[in-house]
């Protein structure tokens, strides 16, 4: 009753591989030119050709935002993105949002938060979080966390995340209501009072 | 063992930094992209990209790897499977890892056998990633397919009792009384069993490996992803005879690992065999869908039998669980413990067994055992309060263990009862109609639930450098992990506070194994262990300190032993008279030394161990909202109460707790890896089918911390914060669900068509 499966190509006629070409892509003000596959993403250009890694690779299917990039302004996962397309136009990456000497404000507001953790998803949800400040649309509490829903944190910074968006979208005039920490001090023991 | 010093008393000046909610050192780092995870270091030389293959099978024998067509593509450098690995170390105890199970470790490429699906059957190393991945999708391989079993529910017939293997396993406690006739003869009783499938850990920064091939013999600096360099650093020397510095491996950031990264995973065993062999750089990055071939939180039938007296005394406690291994290692966890720690009861019965399948062996996952654990005990708690009538607040404060009922120890210290107090009163409790479905909002149903944890604190053994140099910089470094924890932070924080000096001042490093060992990040034992080590070293520094400065002419600390002295912000002074003081840059300038240095370590206390019981705790309250129509669940509000000793960092601590609640929110109303029998495989293995909250599901989230002084569970009197936040969350949420529907779910994920 041997059964024998065989693992190959859905496609029999797999495509073949295509040369690499010169590709030239303007990131965060700067014109690289690159020879890279036609079928590399811009997620994989910038981080394995342009040596730009704060763009992170979560999934690489588009499921997870920590790929996300700033392009004309607006937010894109750079994991579905083929980087032949961005040819010409403006991409932003979050080494172009500011430097770890001279944080944006958004980035401030996420240190000042605590608004991660590992830290893996962070700049893309910064990214995401200054896409979205750009559209202009959202302003209440629940607005930011619906369209800052297609960046998965892993490590649940969510509150935190809403409160540093929240503090930039409104010039840190605003008050998030999601949550405090209170701490109660040690009891006091006879060692302790003694002192 | 180190000797521990008593602190001395300080005044609060800058210096003063243990307990502040201080910003992490390396946050300006991770959110402007400079931060380094593991497949972001740069290498000398070219870099060749491996990708692996995975097995499509989940039991057979592999039968013919095409390679040649293959291989003829320009570009594609080499291919490795079972068939030209080379050979290796051949006993099971060159592969077993300082955290794993008892049996014998899975060996990639070893042999054409399929063990499991998903397992990795190749590595196809290219010049580019573009390359390596398209050589990777058109290598045909043919296999003999043999029937597997990965169905637990049809294994139960042939689950054996769990045996000891693991560093750290606890056997379930002994029976107490007469389980069976308490049971039968007590007026209130109930019983049920609960159920989850297996979840997977999912850390958003995928498994990676870059090895810089130095050139230079065998030498490599190999980047990669772990909870503990030292751990995989150990694991390869022994497999491919590699000496320290060889086998040099680094971890400086790591995107998450919530326990996948305990044990070195393959793709640096096949990183490093691949850069042996072609004494070439390359970088192996697993896929999301590789995520899911290397453990997971095991699928878990418990079963739960509780009796109490009229007075709502708890009189039985039953507690028996049984989930799966792989065929090859026993893997186990803490499950049926925690009931017999939280609850006295007279009569006890406890019971865990094991079952093989042809999957991967489970791993560790945050809190693993207890969340499993604590999300029945908690819920038929609830379920045994309702049946005697009692609050279930008021339950726990009736059944509460003012020691260890398992083996009649003292707790060092266990404020579980402040918790509930306090985080009922957060909560405002006393608000609450029990009837279930009593609370309205709308056509929205509400429920609040409660729920208690328990978890363990536990040192291991960790080591430290401290190195002060003459412009007065103190650089400390431990070869530990901060996969987020908080852990170059709060060890800057403990080096600042012992020598009182600035933070800026201060400089923690880790990650690097040329660095002092550090045991592996999890068990929330690192801030506990690795900081009593930087303590450690740091008063060394401090004692070599005060003897520099005694040399000095008419030195004012003349005859002052180091117990009574201070160090506060950056003077050297006596405790008795604060007006005798040295200023350290003073104390360096005259002593002509370029630096100073000191070791420090820290571990368990045996005789401590054997006389208490150390736990953290946490009480955890919800509100839920269910819609009536429609059975969705959202969570509009947790408090979540934790007593784990000293916190370090109230910032990081806290948000420890933020992600143990959104964890335990995830578990109870979410992740499920979906296991098909027929197949043998893990179908939704990506992040759209797999699923983990977004910030829409997230709402208010109250985090109280219930300091604790214990300085016998640690010498610092610290427990750790990562795992104890995620406890009771699930069956909070599981108890609120009953609160508003009335009805009794006992298995997760809590989804809306388990309420239709
Ligand atoms: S990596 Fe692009 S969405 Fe996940
Ligand atoms: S900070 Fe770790 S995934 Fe968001």
């Amino acid at each position: 009753m041997s059964q024998t499966f065989i693992q190959e190509p859905l496609d029999k006629a797999a495509p073949h591989v295509v040369p690499a070409q010169a590709v030239t892509l303007n990131v965060n003000g700067e014109d690289h030119t690159i020879q890279i596959a036609p079928w590399t993403s811009l997620l994989d250009a910038l981080r394995e050709y342009l040596n730009l890694t704060g763009t992170k690779k979560g999934c690489d299917h588009g499921q997870c935002g920590a790929c996300t990039v700033l392009v004309d302004g607006k937010r894109i996962n750079s994991c579905l993105a083929l980087a032949t397309v961005y040819q010409g136009k403006k991409i932003q990456t979050i080494e172009g949002l500011g430097a770890e000497d001279n944080l944006s404000p958004l980035q401030q507001a996420f240190v000042d938060h605590d608004a991660f953790q590992c830290g893996y998803c962070t700049p893309g949800q910064i990214c995401s979080a200054q896409g979205l400040i750009n559209e202009g649309r959202c302003k209440t509490e629940d607005e930011v966390r619906e369209h800052m829903s297609g960046n998965l944190c892993r490590c649940g910074a969510y509150t935190n995340i809403l409160s540093a968006v929240m503090e930039v979208l409104h010039d840190g005039n605003v008050v998030v209501d999601n949550g405090v920490l209170i701490t109660i001090p040690v009891a006091p023991t006879k060692a302790s009072s003694a002192e | 063992m180190s000797q521990t010093i008593a602190t001395p008393p300080t005044v609060r000046l800058d210096s003063d930094v243990l307990g502040k909610p201080i910003s992490r050192t390396d946050g300006p780092a991770k959110v402007s992209g400079a931060a380094k995870y593991a497949a972001e270091f740069g290498v000398t030389g070219p870099l060749w990209y491996g990708y692996i293959v995975s097995s499509p099978i989940a039991k057979g024998k592999i039968t013919k790897i095409h390679a040649d067509e293959v291989l003829a593509i320009p570009g594609v450098q080499h291919i490795f499977s079972h068939e030209n690995v080379p050979s290796l170390a051949w006993f099971d105890r060159n592969y077993k890892d300082d955290v794993a199970p008892g049996g014998s470790p899975f060996r990639p490429l070893h042999e054409p056998e399929i063990l499991f699906s998903l397992q990795p059957v190749a590595l196809v190393v290219a010049d580019t990633f573009e390359l390596a991945r398209y050589a990777a999708s058109v290598l045909r391989i043919e296999y003999d397919v043999e029937k597997h079993n990965t169905d637990l529910e049809a294994s139960i017939g042939e689950a054996y009792d769990a045996p000891r293997g693991k560093t750290g396993f606890m056997p379930p406690p002994k029976p107490k009384g007469d389980m069976d006739k308490a049971y039968q003869e007590a007026p209130h009783k109930i019983a049920g069993e609960y159920i989850h499938r297996a979840q997977h850990q999912n850390p958003m920064e995928m498994f990676a490996t870059t090895v810089d091939w130095l050139g230079d013999g065998k030498k490599m600096k190999i980047y990669d992803k772990t909870q503990g360099a030292p751990n995989v650093q150990q694991y390869l020397m022994k497999i491919f005879s590699l000496s320290t510095d060889e086998a040099r491996v680094i971890s400086k950031f790591t995107g998450g690992g919530f326990g996948s990264g305990l044990r070195p995973q393959y793709q640096v065993f096949l990183a490093v065999m691949a850069a042996l062999e072609l004494k070439h750089s390359i970088r192996v990055v697993m896929t999301r869908t590789q995520m899911f071939s290397f453990g997971h939180r095991p699928h878990t039938l418990q079963k739960l039998r509780l009796a109490t007296d009229d007075l709502g005394q708890i009189q039985a406690l039953e507690h028996k669980a049984l989930h799966e291994t792989s065929q090859f290692e026993n893997y186990t966890e803490t499950i049926v413990n925690w009931a017999g720690v939280l609850y006295p009861s007279p009569n006890t019965n406890f019971d865990y067994q094991l079952a093989k399948l042809d999957v991967y062996s489970p791993l560790d996952m945050r809190a693993p055992g207890a969340a499993t654990g604590s999300f029945a005990l908690e819920s038929a708690i609830d379920e045994m309060a309702y049946a005697a009538n009692v609050d279930p607040l008021d339950f726990r404060l009736r059944n509460y263990s003012y020691e260890d009922p398992i083996e009649n120890k003292p707790f060092t210290s266990k404020r579980l009862d402040d918790c509930l107090h306090e985080g009922a009163a957060r909560f405002g409790w006393d608000q609450r109609n029990p009837e279930p479905r009593s609370m309205r909002d709308g056509n929205q149903l509400v429920g609040w639930g409660v729920a208690a944890g328990c978890w363990d604190a536990s040192m291991q053994k960790a080591a430290a450098k401290a190195v002060l140099s003459a412009d007065g910089h103190l650089t400390v470094s431990s070869a530990t992990n901060d996969q987020g924890a908080g852990t170059y932070v709060i060890m800057t924080q403990m080096a600042a506070q012992t020598l009182g000096l600035p933070m800026k001042q201060v400089t923690f490093n880790l990650g690097d194994t040329n660095m002092p060992a550090a045991p592996v990040q999890g068990g929330s034992w690192t801030a506990n262990s690795v900081g009593a080590a930087v303590k450690d070293a740091c008063q060394g520094i401090g004692k070599k300190l005060l003897k520099l400065a005694q040399k000095m002419d008419n030195s004012p600390l003349a005859g002052v032993d180091f117990e009574d002295a201070q160090f506060v912000d950056g003077y050297i002074r006596a405790n008795e008279d604060i007006t005798r003081s040295v200023a350290i840059a003073d104390i360096l300038a005259a002593s002509g030394e370029e630096k100073i240095e000191a070791d420090g370590k820290a571990g368990p206390n045996p005789i401590n161990m054997l006389k208490y019981s150390m736990h953290s705790h946490n009480a955890v309250f919800v509100e839920v909202k269910v819609d009536e129509d429609l059975g969705t669940i959202h969570v509009t509000r947790v408090v979540n109460a934790v007593a784990a000793g000293r916190i370090m960092n109230p910032k990081t601590a806290r948000s420890q707790v933020l992600g143990g609640t959104v964890w335990g929110l995830s578990m109870a109303l979410m992740e499920e890896t979906y296991l098909n029998n027929e197949l043998g495989r893990f179908m939704n293995h990506n992040y759209a089918e797999y699923h983990i909250p977004v910030n829409a599901d997230i709402h208010k989230i109250d985090v109280i911390f219930v300091e604790e002084q214990d300085d016998i569970a640690s010498p610092i009197g610290v427990k750790g914060v990562g795992e104890i936040g995620m406890l009771g969350v699930a069956a909070a949420i599981a108890n609120a669900v009953y609160h508003a529907t009335g009805k009794r779910v006992r298995e997760l994920p809590l989804t809306s068509d388990k309420l239709l």
